[in-house]
């Protein structure tokens, strides 16, 4: 069966469609999360050297891959809307920005209560630590010049073009960053030299992985139908909505 | 047409000279203020020098970046400019350049002073000079496109901030390594070689991306 998903590009149709998969997208991710949460803190073992305090990485190893993952998401969205001039596919861009945000915020938290510790400092410049703040940065310049432009066509594409401006960049900020941080200094600290993983471990953190992103699939398509509606709040599918509800 | 637009913005920067010297002092202040906040210790100093100049050249080439497109969005030359047959990429990049004739040049030819008072090793201010030299085009160059999205927005100025600082990055970490790393007797040549290919590619993407963003904003 063919399935015509142009269908699903204008906003009436695809608020509905949102609308219909959130309540299933919503009981897989906190099924995932509990299960996860379950793993992490009852079935993987304490390890070794860091005892308890490893638990952390369970929500921030996911939140991490969820920050870069949703920026290259956002970043593709945007250029989708910008080269096809969708509607949606901006909105849907706009959405995912502040779930990025936060998992970004989430992550640099997390591995700040972890370095304590760990470390015995909240903070070094080390490299990863030093560009998902920048990437932090960039979440919030895309969210700040959005919120700075009233017309919402303009908004998309300004942001559009800062997103990917933004993507071209990252990597190049990476391996700068990584750079400037071998010269600087020496092996102080190391992500990389982690002692191996127990298996269960790597389950749970897989799990929560999966958790996080459909949890951010919610929002974000949460997040997307309030755009729809404040953007079509003229249109006549939105007040015909309206009427049926009431 | 794009010798034109240079002669063009250089002209009417003459005519306006105080504001080239405003940047060039803003440069001089905000270099001048790290040795009052944090010693005269000269050991120090010196370590922290290309950090602090190449930090203070970042704030000087930003916050001049309005200068690019608003007098002319202003007047309406710039409505112009994109209703004219001539390639939009190829007169931004004209402005671009002439932002950096204005903004970047004074910069670098002032810098080998800041060196001495900073105590800096005669090679040391050389290759500083030589890295802004590299650096500041493109900090021009990315800076375009900031100015060019937030062309006729309130808050435009912290705006662009926020969008151009975080892309500045690499720039500052191969500009200031390039002078620590002389310093150290490593030689600058890796650091030189990668500003100078950012400097390239900065020439080949951003005034595509600036024009994009100039027709958006003009819409």
């Amino acid at each position: 069966m063919a399935i015509n998903w142009f269908k699903y590009s204008s906003p009436a149709s695809f608020y509905t469609l949102a609308g219909k998969m959130i309540p299933y997208f919503s009981v897989v991710a906190s099924g995932l999360f509990l299960l996860g949460l379950y793993i992490s803190f009852f079935i993987a073992p304490t390890d070794s050297q860091q005892s308890e305090a490893y638990r952390i990485i369970f929500i921030h190893v996911p939140a991490a891959w969820m920050s870069m993952f949703l920026y290259l998401i956002m970043a593709i969205w945007a250029a989708i809307g910008l080269a096809f001039n969708t509607r949606l596919s901006a909105m849907i861009a706009t959405a995912i920005a502040p779930t990025g945000a936060m998992f970004t915020f989430l992550a640099l938290w997390t591995g700040a209560l972890w370095g304590k510790p760990m470390w015995g400092a909240w903070w070094v410049w080390d490299a990863r630590l030093t560009s998902e703040l920048i990437l932090l940065f960039l979440y919030i310049g895309f969210m700040s010049l959005q919120a700075a432009i009233n017309d919402p066509r303009r908004a998309d594409k300004a942001g559009a073009v800062i997103a990917l401006v933004g993507a071209v960049n990252i990597p190049i900020i990476y391996f700068s960053v990584k750079w400037w941080n071998t010269l600087h200094q020496g092996a102080s600290v190391s992500l990389t030299q982690s002692p191996k993983m127990a298996t269960t471990m790597l389950t749970g953190m897989l799990i929560m992985g999966l958790a996080c992103w459909i949890y951010s699939i919610v929002v974000i398509l949460i997040r997307t139908r309030a755009i729809i509606l404040e953007r079509e709040r003229h249109t006549v599918w939105v007040s015909e909505l309206q009427g049926s509800s009431q | 047409m794009f010798l034109w637009v240079i002669q063009r913005d250089l002209l009417l920067a003459m005519r306006r000279r105080f504001d080239i010297l405003t940047t060039l002092f803003f440069f001089v202040i905000v270099v001048s203020l790290f040795p009052l906040g944090i010693g005269p210790e000269i050991n120090i100093l010196r370590t922290i020098a290309p950090g602090v100049v190449w930090v203070a050249a970042l704030l000087a080439s930003m916050l001049s970046l309005g200068r690019i497109f608003s007098n002319d969005y202003l007047d309406g030359t710039l409505e112009q400019m994109l209703i004219s047959p001539q390639s939009l990429s190829l007169l931004v990049l004209g402005k671009a350049l002439a932002h950096w004739l204005i903004t970047g040049i004074p910069l670098i030819l002032i810098s080998p002073l800041l060196g001495i008072q900073y105590n800096l090793p005669l090679d040391a201010i050389l290759i500083l000079a030589l890295s802004l030299l590299l650096g500041t085009p493109i900090l021009s160059l990315i800076g375009a496109i900031g100015a060019a999205l937030t062309l006729g927005l309130r808050g435009g100025g912290m705006l662009v901030s926020l969008l151009v600082l975080p892309l500045y990055i690499p720039v500052l970490v191969f500009g200031s390594g390039a002078v620590e790393a002389s310093a150290g007797g490593l030689g600058a040549g890796a650091h030189l070689s990668l500003l100078g290919a950012f400097l390239l590619i900065a020439l080949v993407i951003t005034p595509w991306a600036t024009a994009s963003a100039l027709r958006i904003s003009m819409e």
